[in-house]
């Protein structure tokens, strides 16, 4: 809840800052509605649709309507995975004009004391220091590996928790150990014939808890002829802090990227993380306000490429046989690569080239997996619906495996396997881990 | 305001649950697809079924409480948008398909569907419904029966109104009448169900319709002339009709329109010429090769620099779809775009169109034209900023002309998108004092209280007219 006087601030602050322009560069057509997965789980709420929102957005900056807990309400339950960007024929940038918002309410907000104290933890403690984010992910492995999970899941202390967060503490893949965490190379060769120099985005989850996944992605651009290099001094990408309102604290992130990887001359800056690759690519915005730091963070976000692109560029599938044992694929758009890194076609091009693989598109494989960053802790129940929706189209397609391009995906994918009971027969993996699986060395 | 009493009333009937007067919710329905109106409602309301739109019309009736109908708020003419405030009524409660009849060639559908799903179920049963607005994906069978709306295949297949046959109505008083039905013959008393269709929610509420379907032609192709002179172009419509040959669909886009479309859709439309004929035929595929090899020849003999046709499914579907963003593309140019869908007899379309460019240079304002050609029905689209109030007055001078230069034609203010609350300061000069004393009599037999979408259609004062042709 906010007091009068912070509905106030959050006003003046919304006519200041919002970009009046871009709303009014929203003319309401509605082409966006059948694509928000908000207005269609909630019963065509229009109030819960990106037009709806940019109408509140608007009326708040207006002055028509304070920004009470309903707007805060319609805001905070929008995933922000920008699937109505593309379909959008006036071009308007939505997800821009929400991230303002949020930043906007966020900051002026005072947040009860437990929320400020995790937010703080989690924003400024623990995601900036990559060490952390590497003892974090070695305690989760202490208490997977010294038995500790095993008496939790037998005592039932588990189920104290929420349901999905007793669900979701069953997927998260095992941790590496911490001293593999620690030492990651900083370069590595291609094999055969160098073709492009790339550097290598790390990403501070996908570093640690998806240390395989990374391994998995080096090899891959190492087999596609890329000689690499993996910047010692890059930090998280800031999408967390972005996407819940924490600004300042993205800015500083990015400024850290933007140095970390424009010393080396390289090609390509690879990711392997969708939501990581769309906030990277969304620097120049993010800085736009800051002239010493415009061009350089055109400069990176211009040699952004997902690893399923660059494969693709460098026809990786049709030099190196890709095999694998009979069995179906199906694959789940990451929104954020296909929405603003607009990759879509390259990981099904991919999938499609491994022999023995019966590659079956599920309906409305664009649509968001509810997964959404902290979404689907925060926002649990849209969440939950989402993912049940999700869980229908990928069972009609009988797939064993459900291949992502993002780990949040990743995790909300083996998540709804979990909650379908469906973990003997199908999994979800990172198109990463599939490809190296099939390169038949 | 809604009384404690109203409140408690409506409550009764729809259930806390689907009575909404939150800011938030009133707000997200105060404005429909038409830029400049905006208004709040006092509360939404989402009925269940025709008893419930009965009760809550009777309520309204007794204490004078204005109900505005909306399906997705697509309208284009302010229609939907709650300009006396009062509730507005939303559908997504009742938006069933109740039934697909293969014997009768009809299908029953409930207010609130969205029309392209319809269209994909009769589809599914090799049966076509053919008025496609470029909003189907997203408006209500519910809303373009209250427009008659039209589409890219009006030209051979005709409007909404053409298909509608059958309606269930709550009139203003709460009773509920049933006009038609699965006849293909009727004449029993007064044609209400054609009366409905096109009212704009201002005679009653449409809770169900029966449709007349069509068997699914056997093939369609589809084409695009490309021309570096729009007279050459609007030249070659006239003639196409003339040489006794009725496309599906014959759509005009100017240079601007295209060059925006192709910027959002990147499709490969050619941005270097002035303008494009999308042309598109079905039938059996004999007569559909026939149909397509003389539109060139007669596209070729007027000037057209050259003819495409589209070669595969996927690539028709994408020039269709690409076309029906038009509107919404011209927003890159500039903030506000203001459409009208002045339209003319077919043997003036060129006409129509020179006018509309010299009133563009004669106001200094900048106007995009695409549209439908063939159906003489043209969308002007000023491309301009709401906030810049000497541009605005300059763009209302320009329509005006557009107006008038339309009526001198012998055409009308609008053909497909209603009067709503924009263009009803203009009725007048079509249908002149008498049509709107005609008009108003029938309003006021079936809702002596004005409380069905007040201010629609009817304007208060009529705007002076100047003339401006010779």
């Amino acid at each position: 809840m906010t007091t009068v006087q912070e509905r106030e601030t959050i006003a003046i602050q919304f006519a200041e800052k919002m970009n009046e322009d871009e709303l009014l560069n929203c003319m309401r057509c509605g082409f966006c509605l059948p694509h928000c997965p908000t207005y269609i789980e909630s019963g065509l709420k229009e109030s819960h649709s990106p037009r709806g929102r940019i109408a509140l957005m608007k009326a708040v900056a207006d002055g028509v309507i304070e920004p009470d807990r309903d707007v805060e309400r319609s805001l905070s339950l929008c995933l922000g995975c920008r699937a109505c960007e593309p379909v959008c024929p006036s071009g308007v940038k939505y997800g821009h004009l929400l991230e303002e918002a949020r930043d906007i309410i966020h900051q002026n907000k005072k947040h009860s004391f437990p929320v400020k104290t995790i937010r703080k933890a989690v924003f400024s403690g623990l995601f900036p220091h990559q060490e952390r984010m590497q003892t974090m992910t070695s305690l989760l492995g202490f208490y997977q590996k010294s038995g500790l999970q095993y008496m939790a899941r037998k005592t039932g202390v588990l189920n104290m928790l929420p349901d999905n967060l007793a669900a979701m503490e069953k997927v998260l893949p095992k941790v590496p150990k911490k001293a593999e965490m620690k030492n990651r190379p900083t370069e590595l060769p291609a094999i055969g014939t160098p073709l492009k120099k790339v550097a290598f985005f790390s990403g501070c989850l996908m570093d640690t808890m998806f240390l395989e996944t990374n391994k998995a992605t080096l090899k891959l651009l190492q087999l596609a002829g890329c000689e690499i290099l993996i910047p010692k001094s890059q930090a998280c990408c800031g999408a967390l802090h972005g996407h819940s309102g924490e600004k300042a604290g993205a800015k500083q992130l990015a400024k850290r990227n933007i140095e970390a990887f424009e010393t080396e001359e390289v090609d390509y800056i690879i990711t392997n993380a969708g939501g990581c690759g769309a906030f990277l690519i969304d620097y120049d915005h993010l800085l736009q306000d800051e002239p010493e730091w415009h061009d350089r963070a055109i400069s990176f976000k211009n040699k952004l490429k997902d690893i399923s692109q660059i494969l693709v560029d460098l026809r990786f599938q049709e030099k190196v046989r890709l095999k694998l044992p009979a069995q179906t694929v199906t694959f789940q758009d990451s929104c954020h690569l296909r929405n603003v890194m607009n990759t879509s076609s390259a990981p099904r091009i991919l999938l499609q080239s491994i022999e023995g693989i019966d590659f079956r598109e599920m309906k409305d494989a664009d649509r968001c997996c509810g997964s959404a960053g902290i979404y689907n802790i925060v926002e649990s129940e849209m969440s939950m619906n989402i993912l049940d929706s999700k869980m229908e189209h990928t069972k009609s397609t009988q797939a064993d495996i459900v291949v992502t391009a993002n780990p949040g995906c990743l995790l909300q994918m083996q998540l709804g396997i979990e909650r379908e009971n469906l973990g003997e027969c199908t999994k979800a993996v990172h198109i990463a881990d599939l490809l190296i699986k099939a390169v038949a060395l | 305001m809604l009384t404690k009493q109203v409140k408690q009333l409506l409550l009764a009937i729809v259930g806390q649950e689907n009575y909404d007067d939150s800011k938030v919710e009133c707000l997200v329905h105060s404005y429909d697809a038409t830029p400049g109106f905006q208004a709040l409602p006092d509360a939404v309301i989402k009925p269940g079924s025709t008893a419930e739109v009965a009760a809550i019309v009777k309520v309204c009736n007794e204490y004078n409480v204005p109900i505005v109908p909306r399906g997705s708020g697509t309208n284009l003419s302010g229609g939907t948008c709650p300009t006396e405030g009062g509730i507005v009524l939303l559908f997504n409660r009742m938006n069933s398909l109740l039934e697909i009849d293969e014997e009768n060639l009809t299908t029953t559908v409930q207010p609130g569907l969205i029309t392209l799903d319809l269209i994909s179920a009769v589809e599914e049963k090799g049966l076509f419904y053919p008025p496609d607005p470029s909003s189907m994906k997203i408006s209500t069978i519910g809303g373009n029966i209250n427009e008659n709306s039209g589409g890219l295949r009006g030209l051979k297949y005709g409007v909404t109104r053409d298909y509608v046959i059958g309606l269930e109505v709550v009139l203003p008083n709460g009773d509920i009448i049933r006009t038609g039905g699965k006849l293909a013959k009727d004449v029993a008393g007064y044609d209400l169900t054609k009366l409905f269709v096109g009212s704009e929610g201002t005679l009653g509420i449409v809770t169900e319709a029966t449709l007349k379907l069509i068997p699914m032609p056997e093939t369609t192709k589809t084409m695009l002339a490309l021309y570096q002179d729009l007279d050459a172009a609007a030249q070659s419509v006239a003639k196409i009709i003339s040489n006794k040959i009725i496309p599906v669909t014959l759509e005009f886009l100017d240079r601007p329109t295209l060059i925006v479309v192709e910027d959002f859709a990147k499709i490969g439309l050619p941005t270097n010429v002035e303008a494009v004929l999308l042309i598109e035929q079905d039938g059996p595929p004999e007569v559909v090769e026939r149909d397509m090899k003389r539109m060139a020849d007669i596209c070729l003999e007027e000037k057209a620099v050259s003819v495409e046709i589209a070669e595969t499914e996927s690539d028709a579907v994408a020039l269709k779809t690409a076309r029906r963003t038009a509107l919404s593309a011209l927003a890159r140019l500039k903030p506000t775009t203001i459409l009208e869908d002045a339209t003319v007899p077919r043997s003036e379309i060129a006409k129509m169109v020179r006018a509309i460019n010299e009133i563009a240079d004669k106001h200094n304002v900048d106007i995009c034209t695409f549209g439908h050609a063939g159906d003489g029905n043209l969308h002007p689209t000023c491309i301009t900023d709401a906030r810049d109030h000497e541009e605005m007055e300059r763009v209302e001078l320009a329509f005006a002309d557009i107006f008038a230069a339309a009526i001198d034609l012998g055409g009308t203010i609008t053909g497909e998108h209603g009067v709503g609350a924009m263009k009803a300061p203009y009725l007048e000069w079509k249908l002149k004092k008498e049509g709107i004393d005609a008009m108003r009599a029938i309003k006021q037999a079936f809702d002596p209280n004005n409380i069905m979408n007040p201010g629609k259609v009817f304007a208060k004062e009529t705007r002076k007219r100047v003339v401006v042709s010779s």
